[in-house]
C-alpha cells in the first residue's frame, strides 16, 4: 500500500473518531458518575440540528456552535431531572431523549425551512473551515513531496478546530477525573454513593454536574457534524454514533486514554470502509480463520455445562459452515481464489467487537458499580 | 404507599401520562403554525370513520401488540428488551425462507410454517444476548443493541446479496408464491358478503394471532408456574434464588419468548403485507413495543389497548403528513413523550395525582 494513501486513510480516521471520541468522552463521565445515558445518540442528533439551523440563520458557526451546546444540555437536564431527582428509569428515559430528538429535530426543520426536515447548505462563516498549519502544502501537490511532509499536511494539518478540541478533550478528562478532587468525587459518586453522602458531598449535585458535561461534550460532537463533517442538517444525520460512541466506551472500559483507542479504532474501520469498496482476501485464508474460531469455540466449551455448549456450540458450527460454504463455492476456481469481504462486515465490526468485548472472553469490561440505580438518601 | 387505590393507578396513571402528552404534543402543533383541533379532526375522520383507516390501524396494531408483548414479558423479568428491531428483522428472514423455499399447498399452513421460522429466528436472535447476560453477566441493554445493528447488517448482506432475484436492483427478495398471501380483510368482509369493505388496507389474518398471543401470554405470566418463576425473579433475584427458580434458565426461556413475539411481527408485515422482504420492513415497531409496553402497564390486555392507540397514532399521521404540514415524524415526537411519561418521570406524573386522592380522603 502506497504511505500517501495510508496517510489519507489515516486523515480520514481522524475526522470521523472525533465525534465518537467527543460522545463517548460524554458517556464516560455520565457513566462514570452512576448515570447510564442511552440518549448519547438524541443530544448529537438535536444539537447537530440546531448548531446547523442557529448557524444558518444568524451566518456565525460561534453562535451555532453554542445553541447547539444548549439544546444538548437541555436534554441532559430532562434525563437528570428523570433519573436523578426523580429516581425514574435511566435507560427509559434515555430511549425517550432519543425519540424525541429523532421527531423533533424533523418537525421543527421541516416548519422553519420547509425543506423535508433538512437545514440549508451552510456558506463559509457558518460552517467550520480547516485549519492549515504554517508550510502546509495542498492536497493536489502532496504526491510531488516526502512521507514526512505528507504527514504534517495531510494528517496533522488541515483539520477542522472541533478535531483538536477533541483531542485535548481526552487528557483534559484524564486530569479532571484522575487528578483533581471533583474527578475522584465524580468517580465515587458511581461506585458506592452511600460513602459519597456520609462525607458530607452532594450526590444529586456530583451527578448533575456530570450529566451537564456529557451535554456540553455530545453538543459539541453533534455541532462537529453538522457544520464542519457535513454542512447541513439532514434527517437522522447522526447515524447511530451515539451507540458506536456507547460500543467504544465498553471497549475502553471506561477510561478516557483507552476511549482514544477505541474510537480511533471504531474510526479506522469507518475510514476503510469509505476509502475502499472491495477488500479482497484469499479464500484459503478466510475459512483457515473461521475454521480457528469455530475450534477456538469448541475448546471452550468442552468442560462447560449444557446450556454453554448449545449456545456456542451451535455459534462455532454456524461459523465452520459459512467456512465449509466459502470452500464450496471456490473449490473449482482453487482455493486462492479472491473472496470479496461483504461491506457490511466492516460496518458491522464495532458492535461484534463490542459484544465479544462484553463477554468477557477478551478481558472483563467492569461497569461503575452504581451505574443505572438511583440513589436513595437513607431517611 | 398505597395512598392511590389500585385502579387508579393502573388506569389513571397511563392516562394521565397521555393527556400530558397531547397537551404538549398540541402546543407543538399550534408552534408550528397548524391548529390541533384540525389534527386531530383529521386524524379522526382518517382513521376511525372509514373502514379502510381501521384496516391501516389495525395493521399497525398487529405490529405493536407482537413488540408489546415482547416488551413487556421482558420486563416481567426485569430484564429491559430493547432489541426488538433486531429480533423483528430475523424473523423477517425466517418468514422468507419458509415461504420462499418450502412449496405450501394452502395459506392457512403456510401461516403455521411461517410463524415457526419467526419465531425460531427471532428467539435465536433474543437468545445469545440473553445467554451473555445469564452466563457471562453482559449488560443486555448494550448487547441487544449491538445485536440490532448486527441483524440490520445481516439483512442488508442477503438482500443485496443471496436473496435478492438475478437482474433486480431493489434490496429485496422476490416475490412470495401466491399460495403464501394472508386473506386481508377486504378478503375476509367480502367472504362474508360486505363488498367494498376495508378497501385495499393491509391489515390481515395475523391480526388474530396477535389477539391469541395476548390471551397466551396472559396465560403465561398469571396462571403459569413458569409465569410465577418469572415474576419471581422480576422482583427480587435472591428471593427466586431462594425459592429454587434459576436465574439462567428463567432469563433465557424469558428473552427467547421475548424473541418469538418480536419474530413473529414480520408475519404480519413480510408474509401478509409487502408479500416479500424489503429492507427496514420494521420501520420502528421494536422501539414503539416499548412505549406501548410502558403505556399498558405490562399486562396483555394495556398492551392491546396501547397498541390499538398506536395503531391510531400511526394511521392518524400518515393522514396528517398527507393533508397538512405536520410531517410524520410527530407521531415519534408523541411516541417520545408517552415512553417519558409512563417510564422515566413516572414519580412527577403520580404526584399530583396521589395529592387528589388525599385531598379527597380527607374529605
Amino acid at each position: 500500500m502506497d504511505f500517501l494513501i495510508l496517510i489519507q486513510v489515516l486523515d480520514s480516521t481522524l475526522r470521523l473518531a472525533t465525534p465518537l471520541l467527543l460522545v463517548c468522552l460524554a458517556g464516560l463521565f455520565s457513566e462514570r458518575a452512576g448515570i447510564f445515558d442511552i440518549g448519547l445518540e438524541g443530544k448529537i442528533l438535536a444539537a447537530a440540528f440546531v448548531s446547523a439551523a442557529v448557524a444558518y440563520t444568524t451566518g456565525s458557526v460561534w453562535v451555532g456552535l453554542l445553541a447547539g451546546i444548549g439544546a444538548s444540555v437541555i436534554l441532559s437536564a430532562i434525563h437528570g431531572l428523570a433519573s436523578i431527582t426523580l429516581k425514574g428509569d435511566q435507560i427509559i428515559s434515555g430511549v425517550a431523549i432519543n425519540f424525541l430528538a429523532a421527531g423533533l429535530t424533523v418537525v421543527v426543520a421541516q416548519a422553519w425551512f420547509g425543506q423535508g426536515g433538512r437545514t440549508p447548505p451552510l456558506q463559509s462563516g457558518g460552517r467550520f473551515e480547516p485549519i492549515n498549519f504554517p508550510g502546509a502544502i495542498p492536497s493536489k501537490e502532496m504526491a510531488d513531496v516526502g512521507p514526512v511532509m505528507q504527514l504534517y499536511s495531510e494528517l496533522l494539518s488541515g483539520h477542522s478546530f472541533l478535531v483538536y478540541v477533541a483531542l485535548l478533550t481526552v487528557p483534559l478528562s484524564w486530569f479532571v477525573l484522575y487528578q483533581t478532587r471533583f474527578g475522584l468525587r465524580l468517580r465515587a459518586v458511581g461506585e458506592n454513593p452511600a460513602a459519597v453522602d456520609t462525607a458530607g458531598i452532594s450526590v444529586v449535585g456530583m451527578r448533575y454536574a456530570a450529566v451537564i458535561i456529557c451535554g456540553v461534550l455530545c453538543g459539541i460532537a453533534g455541532a462537529y457534524i453538522a457544520t464542519a463533517l457535513q454542512a447541513n442538517f439532514t434527517k437522522d444525520m447522526s447515524a447511530g454514533r451515539g451507540f458506536i460512541a456507547l460500543a467504544a466506551l465498553i471497549f475502553a472500559k471506561w477510561r478516557p486514554w483507552y476511549a482514544l483507542g477505541a474510537c480511533l479504532l471504531f474510526g479506522f474501520f469507518f475510514a476503510v470502509d469509505n476509502r475502499f469498496q472491495n477488500i479482497l482476501l484469499p479464500a484459503w485464508s478466510l475459512s483457515v480463520v473461521l475454521l480457528l474460531t469455530a475450534f477456538g469455540l469448541a475448546g471452550y466449551i468442552w468442560r462447560k455445562d449444557l446450556l454453554d455448549k448449545i449456545v456456542l456450540g451451535g455459534l462455532g458450527l454456524g461459523i465452520a459452515f459459512v467456512s465449509v460454504l466459502i470452500v464450496a463455492s471456490v473449490w473449482s476456481a482453487g482455493l486462492s481464489t479472491q473472496i470479496k469481504i461483504p461491506v457490511v462486515f466492516i460496518q458491522s465490526l464495532p458492535y461484534i467487537l463490542t459484544v465479544v468485548v462484553l463477554a468477557g472472553f477478551v478481558g472483563k469490561a467492569i461497569p461503575p458499580r452504581s451505574g443505572g440505580v438511583p440513589y436513595v438518601k437513607e431517611k | 404507599m398505597d395512598v392511590m387505590p389500585k385502579w387508579a393507578d393502573v388506569v389513571l396513571v397511563p392516562l394521565f401520562s397521555l393527556v400530558l402528552a397531547a397537551f404538549l404534543s398540541a402546543l407543538l402543533i399550534l408552534a408550528i403554525g397548524e391548529s390541533p383541533s384540525e389534527a386531530l379532526k383529521l386524524m379522526v375522520e382518517g382513521t376511525l370513520l372509514r373502514s379502510a383507516g381501521w384496516g391501516y390501524m389495525l395493521y399497525y396494531t398487529t405490529n405493536f401488540i407482537f413488540t408489546g408483548l415482547a416488551v413487556s414479558i421482558a420486563f416481567h423479568a426485569s430484564l429491559f428488551n430493547i432489541g426488538g428491531e433486531g429480533q423483528a428483522m430475523m424473523g423477517g428472514l425466517g418468514v422468507s425462507l419458509v415461504c420462499l423455499f418450502i412449496p405450501w399447498p394452502h395459506w392457512s399452513l403456510a401461516i403455521v410454517g411461517a410463524s415457526v421460522g419467526a419465531a425460531v429466528f427471532g428467539m435465536i436472535w433474543a437468545g445469545l444476548p440473553a445467554y451473555l447476560q445469564a452466563k457471562r453477566g453482559s449488560h443486555i441493554v448494550i448487547t441487544t443493541i449491538m445485536f440490532n445493528f448486527i441483524a440490520a447488517g445481516i439483512l442488508n448482506f442477503f438482500l443485496v446479496g443471496a436473496l435478492k432475484p438475478k437482474g433486480s436492483m431493489d434490496p429485496a427478495t422476490a416475490n412470495f408464491p401466491a399460495s403464501t398471501h394472508l386473506p386481508t380483510f377486504e378478503d375476509m368482509a367480502q367472504l362474508l358478503g360486505f363488498e367494498k369493505m376495508f378497501r385495499s388496507a393491509p391489515a390481515n389474518v395475523s391480526f388474530f394471532i396477535a389477539l391469541l398471543a395476548c390471551v397466551v401470554v396472559w396465560f403465561l405470566i398469571w396462571r403459569s408456574p413458569l409465569g410465577y418463576e418469572i415474576r419471581a425473579l422480576g422482583k427480587s433475584e435472591p428471593a427466586a434464588r431462594y425459592a429454587g427458580v434459576g436465574s439462567v434458565k428463567i432469563i433465557m426461556i424469558t428473552m427467547m419468548i421475548s424473541g418469538a413475539l418480536c419474530g413473529l411481527m414480520a408475519v404480519n408485515t413480510t408474509q401478509g403485507e409487502s408479500e416479500r422482504l424489503i429492507l427496514n420492513f420494521t420501520e420502528g415497531a421494536g422501539f414503539i413495543g416499548i412505549a406501548v409496553a410502558l403505556m399498558g402497564r405490562s399486562h396483555p390486555a394495556g398492551v392491546f389497548l396501547a397498541a390499538l392507540l398506536f395503531g391510531f397514532l400511526y394511521q392518524g399521521g400518515a393522514e396528517l403528513a398527507l393533508w397538512t404540514k405536520i410531517p410524520r415524524e410527530m407521531i415519534i415526537v408523541i411516541q417520545a413523550l408517552v415512553i417519558l411519561f409512563t417510564g422515566a418521570l413516572t414519580l412527577m406524573v403520580r404526584a399530583p395525582l396521589e395529592q387528589l386522592f388525599l385531598a379527597i380522603r380527607r374529605g
